[in-house]
């Protein structure tokens, strides 16, 4: 019964056109940032930590589209940040260091990767989809570790940015930080624009009822497996600028934990909003980055030695924490504020 | 006699010993309201599972307008005009009434790999949808999320889907079940409304609603089909009374 | 020489297989029965390498250290389903990964907090060090060989306790409804619990058995439930036999095929393309293997009727 309750609470996202407050404040407080970090002090940390932030909202953002609008559970989204990563870092190690060539390939790489493995995973159901997923994710892991000449279980450092057009100019952190914005507002629009549209609202009713949806003609995995190829090519893209922020690419991009962690952060942020996913994004990664300074400050009471030991062992905090977040905050961030206006 | 809309060519469906489609054979004509009766358990549900595409048959065939449809899925089987309603409900329950059936308006007209342009705002597929909600007497709840209407607004629903997939014929899987009087009174006045108009299929335990709307009557017993015929030489058959006593009173 | 190492190596792939089984049929059940993703089933792997390395740090004897870490190990399942598990059972697989996910996270901070992030290693007991000779010329050490023998026996006990007593019979049923099994006035809570302590003590039993031939660290149990899942998906959710025979699949396929890849190669390609050819593709194979086990049967080998 409170299944039914939720979905019908859920906004409709048919009415679109009504002002939303959320996405608009998210997105102008990206834009304002670079103003306040060249105040900071420490403008290199705080552009890294925001880009970081964007570029893992375009990926937590790509899975919420499966995920929430689908509920495809997908437990091997990291693997396309890799197909991302890799095609940018292989194609520069033999000179092609051009963003214009890389990431088409990148996107063709991770739409042909989606549609292989979409293919054969979207004929299970349920548990079999989560499973299947993660094992394909698993195997592209694995593919990356014996790639001895690209690094191997190491990696491989960048030697620089990705060009564009033949210009330096992702060398400044300001300049890259603009292309995350642009690329994630440009995810963001055509994710909105595609959960509206006659395919969106497909992709919504089968997640209803895809019996239902047989039975009024259409052909549900046509369409989950159109959604998964969307999915994989924005994850694809997360995984370029994710190499050329980090100037450094690994297998640690698709481990099954990192599939795990954009799990978490689209239902963090709430499921099925798009924009909820870039918050969760951000919660999850600033919570991870101050976390510990956290722990070391509410522990004042406690001798240094003992607080620093907490500091360290943060991970200890974070755990119970995802647990008591999936447990008590139903709905996510997007939930809690949500809540007050439906009382 | 005109060339059957559908026809059945002895089907046949069986869980290992148990045959739940014993050998059906049965011919629908075009514009009828043709309803199938049957003791609880004589595999009405199964059998529509099976006309409809839901379910494999073991043998036999399925023709519909004239051309074999026996290998083809439910999609395909819609999209050549035979459309099915759901004995237990199974709308959208988070999509309003009207997208509901625009949704259904959707799957033929034009292509659904469209990513750009708001569907909800599409006059082309809302202007249908709300004819069919009104021709399902259900024209003022269009913009209720479709979990919150009561238990006979989702029956009429289920016909406006229905209606709105332009079906050539319409397989209706006990439409009144669980409905209240009244309620029910308001699903057969549309059933009425609709008769004559396209081709329907009533699978259907109240046998008052039947005999008042059917223009055959076929009696499906243990999977077999014991006659078919006008619904007054039905209620005077002896097999068929022998079959349903102390099932219910016949009316 | 390629006889006696294919040999070896098919031991080997037996003795990760048996180990791979002890870890699934846990999972399976728990799956199988509770309708429950457990993530957290690897850290109970890893829990149980920790205790008997602890234990027989305090108690000088591996024998002495598995007896009192195969209870501590239920113990802590038991504990672990109350705080945590009970509480996700009616909710969607969704919530349950991220919950034991989150499981996960605290558990391998927390045993780098007690006993440090440095491996620990275990010392194989005395009684079961040093090797045989299981065929001219070829050695073989007396432990893995143990661990092949105590694998076995618990698979049979396990097949016993499934198949001819009336817990088992509980279970099965469970296994393909577990609304029908609550409704003839079985505790279910109870069942649920047993089934879970049982599937955790056997996943600490692995942990245990492997102390003495792996290093005992944090995360080891993150990839072996990755596998662990493999193997129950490829052998169908629920169904014992079904994780037997797929452990001992995989098992053999991964150890087999890493040895072997690269050989086989050989005869298509150049030796260099053919061991890097051969090392890339190796880890790669059972996933291939599952995936086109589910391509061809999508629940699985056995799937359990439902």
């Amino acid at each position: 019964m409170t299944e039914l309750a939720d979905t019908a609470s859920a906004p409709a996202p048919s009415l679109s056109t009504r002002f939303e407050v959320v996405p608009i404040v998210l997105f102008a407080a990206f834009a304002a940032a670079p103003l306040f970090a060249t105040y900071s002090g420490a403008e290199g940390y705080v552009l890294s930590l925001l880009t970081r932030v964007m570029i893992f909202g375009i990926a937590a953002m790509a899975l919420d589209l499966i995920l929430g609008y689908g509920a495809l559970v997908s437990f091997g989204h990291a693997a396309f940040l890799g197909i991302g990563g890799y095609a940018v870092g292989i194609l520069a190690t033999h000179g092609i260091e051009d963003a214009l060539i890389q990431i088409p390939v990148a996107l063709v790489a991770s739409a042909l990767f989606a549609l292989v493995t979409g293919a054969i995973s979207l004929r299970t159901k349920g548990v079999y989809f989560i499973m299947i997923t993660l094992a394909f994710g698993q195997m592209l892991y694995f593919l990356a570790t014996s790639l001895a000449a690209y690094g191997g279980d190491d990696g491989m450092t960048l030697s620089s940015r990705s060009l564009v057009a033949g210009s330096r100019i992702l060398k400044s952190d300001f300049a890259f930080y603009w292309m995350c914005l642009i690329c994630l507002l440009g995810a963001y629009a055509f994710s909105r624009s595609v959960v509206a549209s006659r395919f969106g609202r497909v992709l919504r009713g089968t997640r209803e009822n895809a019996i239902r949806m047989e039975a009024i003609g259409f052909q549900p995995f046509r369409f989950q497996l159109a959604a998964y190829v969307i999915s994989g090519m924005m994850a694809g893209l997360a995984g370029c600028l994710l190499a050329n922020q980090a100037e450094f690419v690994s297998p640690a991009f698709m481990t099954w934990q990192r599939s795990g962690e954009l799990i978490f952060m689209v239902v963090l942020g709430g499921l099925g909003s798009l924009h909820g996913a870039i918050i969760g994004a951000a919660a999850f990664l600033l919570l991870e980055e101050f976390l510990p300074e956290i722990l070391h400050g509410v522990s004042f009471f406690l001798a240094e030695e003992t607080r620093a030991h907490l500091a360290e062992n943060w991970k200890m905090v974070f755990g119970p924490l995802l647990i008591l977040i999936v447990l008590f905050v139903r709905g996510g961030i997007m939930g809690l504020l949500r809540r007050p206006r439906h009382g | 006699m005109a060339e059957p809309l559908l026809e059945l060519r002895n089907l046949r469906k069986a869980y290992g010993a148990l045959v739940v489609t014993d050998d059906v054979s049965l011919a629908v004509q075009p514009g009828e309201l043709h309803a199938i009766i049957g003791p609880n358990g004589a595999g009405k549900t199964t059998l529509i599972h099976q006309i409809s595409g839901t379910l494999r048959s073991d043998s036999g065939s399925v023709l519909f307008a004239g051309q074999d449809v026996t290998s083809l899925s439910m999609p395909q089987r819609v999209g050549r005009g035979l459309a099915r309603s759901f004995q237990i409900t199974s709308i959208l329950p988070g999509f309003s009434a009207l997208e509901n059936v625009a949704l259904a308006v959707q799957a033929r007209s034009g292509s659904s790999f469209r990513f750009f342009g708001n569907a909800s705002q599409e006059k082309a597929l809302n202007q249908p949808a709300m004819d069919c909600l009104q021709q399902a007497g259900l024209g003022a709840r269009a913009h209720i999320p479709s979990g919150l209407l009561s238990h006979g607004e989702k029956r009429q629903l289920e016909l406006a889907i229905g209606l709105a997939t332009e079906p050539k014929l319409l397989l209706l899987d006990e439409p009144l079940a669980g409905t209240g009087h009244d309620e029910s009174q308001r699903v057969v006045e549309t059933l009425r409304r609709l008769k004559g108009r396209l081709t329907i299929v009533l699978i259907e335990h109240d046998m008052e609603a039947v005999f008042s709307l059917a223009d055959r009557v076929s009696v499906l017993v243990y999977g077999r089909v014991i006659a078919t015929d006008t619904p007054g030489r039905i209620r005077a058959n002896p097999e068929v009374r022998a079959a349903y006593l102390g099932e219910e009173e016949m009316v | 020489m390629t006889a006696t190492l294919l040999f070896v190596q098919t031991l080997n792939g037996l003795q990760f297989g048996l180990i791979l089984f002890l870890i699934a049929a846990g999972l399976t059940l728990v799956f199988g029965v509770m309708d429950f993703i457990n993530l957290a089933h690897g850290v109970q792997y890893m829990v149980g390498a920790y205790l008997v390395a602890a234990f027989s740090v305090w108690t000088g004897s591996f024998g002495w250290a598995l007896l009192l870490a195969l209870p501590s190990a239920l113990g802590f399942g038991l504990l672990l389903e109350v705080l945590v598990f009970r509480h996700l059972y009616d909710r969607d697989h969704l919530d349950q990964v991220l919950a034991t996910f989150g499981v996960i996270l605290f558990l391998n901070q927390a045993v780098k907090f007690v006993w440090g992030a440095a491996p620990l290693s275990v010392p194989v007991p005395d009684l079961l060090s040093g090797s045989v000779e299981i065929a001219s010329g070829l050695l073989y050490p007396v432990y893995r060989l143990a661990i092949i023998a105590a694998g076995l026996i618990v698979a049979a006990l396990l097949y016993v306790l499934v198949n001819h007593t009336r817990i088992g019979m509980l279970v099965r049923a469970g296994a393909s409804n577990a609304a029908m099994v609550s409704a003839l006035g079985v505790n279910i809570q109870r069942l649920f619990m047993i089934v879970f302590g049982f599937g955790a003590m056997l996943a600490g039993f692995a942990g245990a058995m492997v102390a003495p031939i792996l290093s005992v660290e944090p995360g080891m149990g993150d990839n072996i439930l990755i596998l662990a899942f493999v193997v129950i998906v490829i052998g169908g959710i629920g169904s014992i036999r079904g994780a037997f025979l797929a452990a001992l699949l995989i098992g053999l396929v991964d150890t087999v095929g890493r040895s072997f890849a690269p050989n086989l190669l050989r005869l298509f390609l150049d030796p260099a393309a053919a061991s890097q050819t051969g090392r890339a593709i190796a880890p790669m194979l059972i996933y291939i293997f599952m995936a086109a086990v589910l391509f061809f049967r999508p629940s699985g080998l056995f799937p359990v009727k439902r």
